[in-house]
């Protein structure tokens, strides 16, 4: 089965996979659409659907869900090491595969 | 949120539906869908007639759960603090005077704070009958247990042969939604299939409550938009900002590593996955905790704690104080979404579980009751989803038992806490 990915909103600049999936997906939602994976990217994860600077807002349903802290290339994997929330500042501290937090590691010495 | 993103896509571009459309026809036969409840002295209607057990400190716990063991419809809840405290104790009263609840048992040890005579009269005063001792008083752990086991079958008797049956709709309905374990499916198909039945409730004259204002951080706007009127906008705000400042004073905001393992990167984008659980209806203003909504409509709940002397833990510490918060407020029925799985259910008001992910759904059966993956395969639309989640809520209400029940989970959360005592009129409606 083809894997699927959503765009939520016509105004989202990213969308999210419902299958793990790599290179060349089809993006269903409100702009159908064919993109190149940079890389694998797991299910309910996001890619980026145009390039990024730094700064750019993020928008998902409809509405900005934080900030690029990096450039990001259309394709790309868009998750804890290039979006950072704009309220949260713990958000970029947490390990990107696990999510686990990694401010607090000393504790457990 | 969409009606539905997979059929909308084989359609091209259609324009977006804002709004959930609801075939009037089908919200007729579900608006009246008739069961039959249990009439409370104070004119609500429950879905379960349950006696409570209260224990009112930690050490009263093991007695209080001996009593209940393997006992039919008898529950269990309980404070472990010594030292009193009144946001714990209204809660505490919410859910003994709970339209599900028929008749309660208050045992205390006999040293601490939190009495139970006060917990047996305050409810013997809604019309319920109650009863209390204390452990101290009674030999111990043995003869406690005896004692409670021939008072909650006493009352249990006394409740199943005295209580009027009522026939009830889903106008006579309280639901309340939280979510946790969230994955990616939760913001795009559990969460907005739960906001297609708050739409047909809120349309059938029923009571939808959303909780927490701390998974709503990002949403100022969005929120205050959604306002019924002037003065819900302003209790939306007042609410926002207070969550926002608490979040930002304990440096910590409603996400879990799970929660960014499956695919959720910031507090704001979790925020609107949550906030489709909502529906589209408008917002007619915020209740806090062991407050009943003032009136039909969509409500949502603060738990977030007043600022206080104390500073008293995290808003919301686990998915089961949000359940109990919710079930405080009068739902007879809660509805918990998850993407990732979840094994809680909970005392007092039947859970039903919901997941936006069918391989959830499938590999956690025995626990799920819900797979609302199906509105992302295009099995579905939203719609549909949220008329079949109606017809669900109705059997569960009509005595089905939800999957937690059936498992007998029964878990339950209260801590101490500090809010603002609501109004004198919001306690009275409580």
């Amino acid at each position: 089965m083809q894997p699927r990915c959503f765009q939520i909103q016509p105004q989202d600049n990213v969308a999210t996979l419902l299958d793990d999936a790599d290179g060349q997906i089809q993006i269903l939602g409100s702009q159908p659409q064919e993109i190149r994976l940079l890389e694998k990217i797991s299910r309910g994860h996001k890619v980026a659907l145009k390039d990024f600077v730094g700064g750019d807002a993020v928008i998902k349903f409809g509405a900005r869900i934080g900030h690029v802290t990096k450039p990001i290339a259309r394709g790309a994997w868009v998750h804890l090491h290039n979006l950072a929330s704009d309220v949260d500042d713990r958000s970029s501290t947490l390990d990107l595969h696990s999510g686990a937090p990694t401010d607090t590691s000393s504790a457990y010495a | 949120m969409p009606d539905n993103i997979l059929s909308r896509s084989s359609r091209g571009n259609e324009a977006l539906t804002e709004k959930t459309v609801i075939d009037q026809s089908l919200l007729a036969s579900v608006a009246t869908t008739s069961w039959s409840g249990f009439l409370r002295p104070d004119g609500r209607k429950g879905v379960r007639n349950l006696v409570l057990i209260v224990y009112t400190v930690e050490c009263a716990q093991h007695v209080a759960h001996a009593i209940a063991t393997n006992e039919e419809d008898i529950h269990v809840i309980g404070f472990p603090g010594c030292y009193d405290n009144a946001y714990a104790i209204r809660l505490m009263l919410a859910l003994a005077r709970h339209p599900n609840v028929g008749a309660v048992l208050s045992v205390g040890l006999g040293c601490e704070y939190t009495q139970p005579e006060r917990i047996a009269d305050a409810v013997r005063v809604s019309g319920r009958p109650a009863e209390w001792f204390f452990i101290q008083q009674n030999g111990g752990t043995r003869n406690s247990v005896a004692k409670g086991k021939e008072i909650a079958a006493r009352l249990r008797e006394k409740i199943r042969r005295e209580t009027p049956r009522v026939p009830m709709t889903l106008a006579d309905l309280t639901v309340g939604c939280e979510c946790g374990g969230s994955d990616g499916t939760s913001g795009l198909a559990g969460n907005p299939t739960v906001g297609a039945f708050f739409d047909l409730l809120v349309d059938a004259g029923g009571r939808a409550i959303f909780e927490e204002t701390a998974e709503l951080i990002g949403l100022r706007e969005t929120m205050q938009s959604r306002a019924a009127n002037p003065e819900a906008k302003q209790q939306l705000a007042a609410a926002y900002d207070k969550a926002e400042r608490y979040c930002q004073s304990v440096r910590q905001y409603s996400v879990s590593p799970g929660n960014f393992a499956g695919g959720l990167t910031t507090i704001e984008e979790k925020s609107l996955g949550a906030f489709a659980k909502s529906g589209t209806r408008p917002i007619q203003g915020v209740i806090r905790v062991a407050e009943a909504p003032r009136g039909p409509g969509l409500w949502v709940l603060d738990s977030v704690p007043d600022e206080h002397f104390m500073q008293f833990g995290y808003t919301n510490p686990n998915d089961t104080e949000g359940i109990m918060d919710l079930i405080s407020a009068g739902s007879q029925i809660v509805l918990f979404v998850t993407g990732r799985g979840s094994v809680i259910g909970s005392p007092v008001a039947p859970l039903i579980k919901i997941t936006g992910n069918s391989t959830t759904f499938r590999a956690m059966a025995d626990d799920m009751d819900f797979d609302a993956g199906r509105v992302l395969t295009g099995e579905l639309t939203l719609a549909q989803a949220g008329r079949e989640l109606a017809g669900l809520v109705t059997r569960v209400a009509a005595g089905e038992p939800s999957k937690p029940e059936q498992l007998g989970h029964r878990e339950y959360f209260i801590m101490y806490k500090h809010q603002n005592t609501p109004t004198l009129e919001a306690g009275c409606r409580a």
